[in-house]
């Protein structure tokens, strides 16, 4: 028999127990929600018109002409209201804290994209909100703290370990162990304990749902291989979810690979070698960590990607051989995110480019007669710093360092 | 009945509360947890549990958070967590047992690490990220050995729960005091009284109380309504600001 929340051997719940009734709950209104057809209607009502859903399929006909092989196609989850697809999770979980009575929510944000969709949520249904950030994710996500800070939530930095998604995740259960009986904690990926693997995969399957639509639509047939980013896995796992029936569609997970796979620098659990079978943050997966299991740093340009774990469901898929991993390196993202900007005018995330790197690595191999589907999860705007830096813009520095002398002169 | 049940049942005939402490093993250094512990058992501490440091505590608040990732940092490894652990059974003649997180277990494989711990004398294990559910290959191990997988109550937990927690623990139950992580303060208050009123209907063992307990005064108001009073995070506090001799008059002035 397979335990409930268990995919293959990967999952679970490992749960403090001060948190045992608080998951109780929460599991009965999930199944309630999942067996009610009324709420994923009322889902796709609130995404409809709160969002831009259905979100675009777009052909990228000069970067497929450039590649001169499969026909690009790139899932705009981009267009989502907030900017990226972590917006699906966020108003799924906003309806189910609806149901269950509670007036504030929490949550963890690496690349500050969940952060502020959480924040939209509990502005727009009228909860109280607190964001739990790594330090070093403030720094460089900081157009997003100001975002978040603006629609009324707080911000918390957080300081310890490695200053990252990881860090932010633990201090958010620090909270939640102390305020459950008011406060739903929004965790933002396919990852923790269950029911959170199972119902982040949920309400990100509207993306596949759309996805595998819109390209029969357009292209009349099934793409070839289908290309997103893995952080914690829950774009991927939106738009695998269309196509896992389909095996004659390849799926591909692109890790970040950071410095690169020798270089210790990177955050690829299942497409290096680094990685082993461990427990952590509530759940039993593929983790970065040690040969006494303390989890490692983990290193990548996309603050988003930068975390030790991956989903339970994701180890299981890769196990079982459906889901191919690869890794993108820093300067990869770079050179894909600028090419893709030049010929298509798009920006991606630089979370998103790393699919656009894997997809324009195998493109020219494939034939004019296939399409290939690149998920978009997010936009690049939320960058401009980081973007700007590694460009080294003249022009835009000269802008920052012209506005910071005008700030301290006001102060004066 | 484990040893360890027996240890303290026996103690229990002595005194009226016993005292618990913890440490976080290599931290500020393993010289200075050696005294810390020297300090404890002088001073008339009934058992220690010793936390093996792991980088992500998630049931542990900023102090002992902190004491965990210094350890790590400055290169503290397990292997050289259960050569200390043994060196200290050998030494003090008080139960010790191991706190820690799953994933140390996991890693080392829990049948290995068990029998490891059994080698050293250790009389149990608190795994706070473990519920039985999940933890059912732990539990069994642990029993045969002898050893005990102490379970945790919580003031959210029904009686029912707690009956079920009872059944996969031993030794004794580790009451948590109130909600949130350990370092803050706890109001006895009447909710309190239910809560451990709750604890008692649903389990023989004895009870210890952790989270939050710094004072005389809390001792005190422990002292008949549970067995054992849990001093955690305050130690690891007064170490920190005062060295590892202040430990010992405070634990002196508990009782
Ligand atoms: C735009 C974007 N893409 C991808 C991710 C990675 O998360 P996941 O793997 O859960 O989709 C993030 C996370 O912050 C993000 O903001």
């Amino acid at each position: 028999m397979i335990k409930k929340g268990y995919y293959g051997h990967w999952g679970g719940a490992f749960i403090p127990e001060i948190l045992f009734e608080t998951f109780k709950e929460l599991n009965v209104y999930f199944e309630e929600a999942k067996n009610d057809p009324s709420f994923w209607e009322e889902y796709l009502q609130l995404m409809s018109s709160y969002s831009c859903r259905p979100t675009p399929l777009t052909y990228a006909g000069n970067v497929s002409k450039h590649f001169g092989g499969a026909h690009i196609y790139i899932k705009r989850e981009d267009l989502n209201h907030t900017g990226a697809h972590k917006a699906n999770n966020v108003m799924g979980q906003g309806l189910l804290v609806k149901r269950m009575g509670k007036k504030r929510v929490i949550a963890e944000t690496g690349a500050g994209q969940h952060g502020v969709a959480t924040a939209t949520m509990a502005a727009k249904f009228g909860f109280d909100c607190t964001i739990y950030m790594g330090e070093e994710d403030v720094q460089r996500q900081r157009p997003n703290v100001f975002w978040m800070e603006k629609m009324g939530a707080t911000v918390v930095p957080v300081t310890d370990g490695s200053k990252t998604l990881k860090d932010a995740i633990n201090e958010a259960f620090r909270d939640w162990v102390t305020n459950m009986d008011s406060t739903h904690y929004v965790l933002g990926t396919v990852c923790g304990p269950h029911p959170f693997p199972e119902m982040v995969a949920w309400f990100q399957s509207i993306i596949g749902i759309e996805a595998r639509e819109q390209i029969l639509k357009a292209f009349t047939k099934l793409p070839t291989r289908v290309y997103a980013c893995v952080g914690g896995g829950s774009n991927a796992m939106g738009i695998f979810q269309g196509f896992l029936q389909d095996e004659q569609v390849g799926l591909v997970g692109v890790e970040a690979g950071g410095k690169g796979l020798s270089s210790g620098e990177h955050a690829s659990r299942l497409a290096g070698s680094d990685a082993s079978p461990g427990v952590a943050q509530g759940y039993k997966t593929m983790f970065l960590q040690d040969s006494d299991g303390q989890m490692l740093d983990t290193h990548s340009v996309a603050a988003g990607l930068d975390y030790i774990g991956v989903s339970p469901i994701l180890s299981d898929l890769w196990e079982k051989g459906r889901v191919r991993f690869t890794a993108a390196t820093d300067i990869e993202v770079m050179e894909a995110l600028d090419l893709t900007m030049k010929k298509e005018g798009i920006i991606p995330a630089l979370e998103s480019a790393h699919g656009f790197v894997q997809a324009f690595k195998e493109a020219p191999d494939l034939g004019t007669e296939e399409a290939i589907v690149i998920n978009m999860s997010g936009r690049g705007d939320k960058d401009i710093f980081t973007i700007a830096n590694a460009y080294g813009d003249p022009s835009w520095k000269k802008f920052i360092i012209e506005r910071a002398e005008q700030y301290k002169n006001d102060k004066e | 009945m484990t040893t360890l049940e027996e240890t303290l049942r026996e103690a229990l005939t002595r005194k009226k509360i016993l005292l618990m402490t913890h440490l976080v093993l290599g931290y500020p250094s393993f010289e200075v947890n050696r005294e810390v512990i020297r300090q404890m058992v002088k001073n008339g501490v009934d058992m220690i549990e010793m936390q093996i440091p792991f980088s992500e505590p998630v049931a542990d608040g900023p102090m002992i958070l902190k004491a965990n990732q210094e350890s790590i940092s400055r290169g503290v490894k397990l292997e050289q967590c259960l050569e200390f652990a043994a060196e200290i059974t050998a030494e003090f003649h008080i139960p010790f047992i191991f706190m820690t997180y799953y994933n140390i277990l996991y890693k080392y494989g829990i049948e290995a690490f068990i029998d490891r711990a059994y080698d050293i004398n250790i009389q149990g294990f608190i795994i706070p990220d473990l519920p039985p559910e999940e933890g059912k290959e732990y539990v069994e191990l642990a029993k045969s050995r002898n050893m005990a997988p102490i379970q945790i109550f919580a003031p959210t937990s029904t009686k029912e729960r707690m009956q079920l927690l009872a059944q996969n623990g031993a030794g004794f139950i580790y009451c948590v005091a109130r909600r949130g992580v350990t370092g803050k303060k706890t109001d006895f208050d009447q909710d309190f009284n239910e809560y451990i009123a709750r604890c008692r209907s649903a389990t023989n063992l004895p009870l210890a109380v952790g989270f939050g307990i710094r004072s005389k005064k809390d001792v005190d108001f422990l002292s008949g309504r549970a067995d054992i009073a849990v001093i955690g995070t305050e130690t690891i506090r007064l170490v920190d600001e005062k060295g590892a001799e202040a430990v010992g008059p405070f634990i002196a002035s508990l009782r």
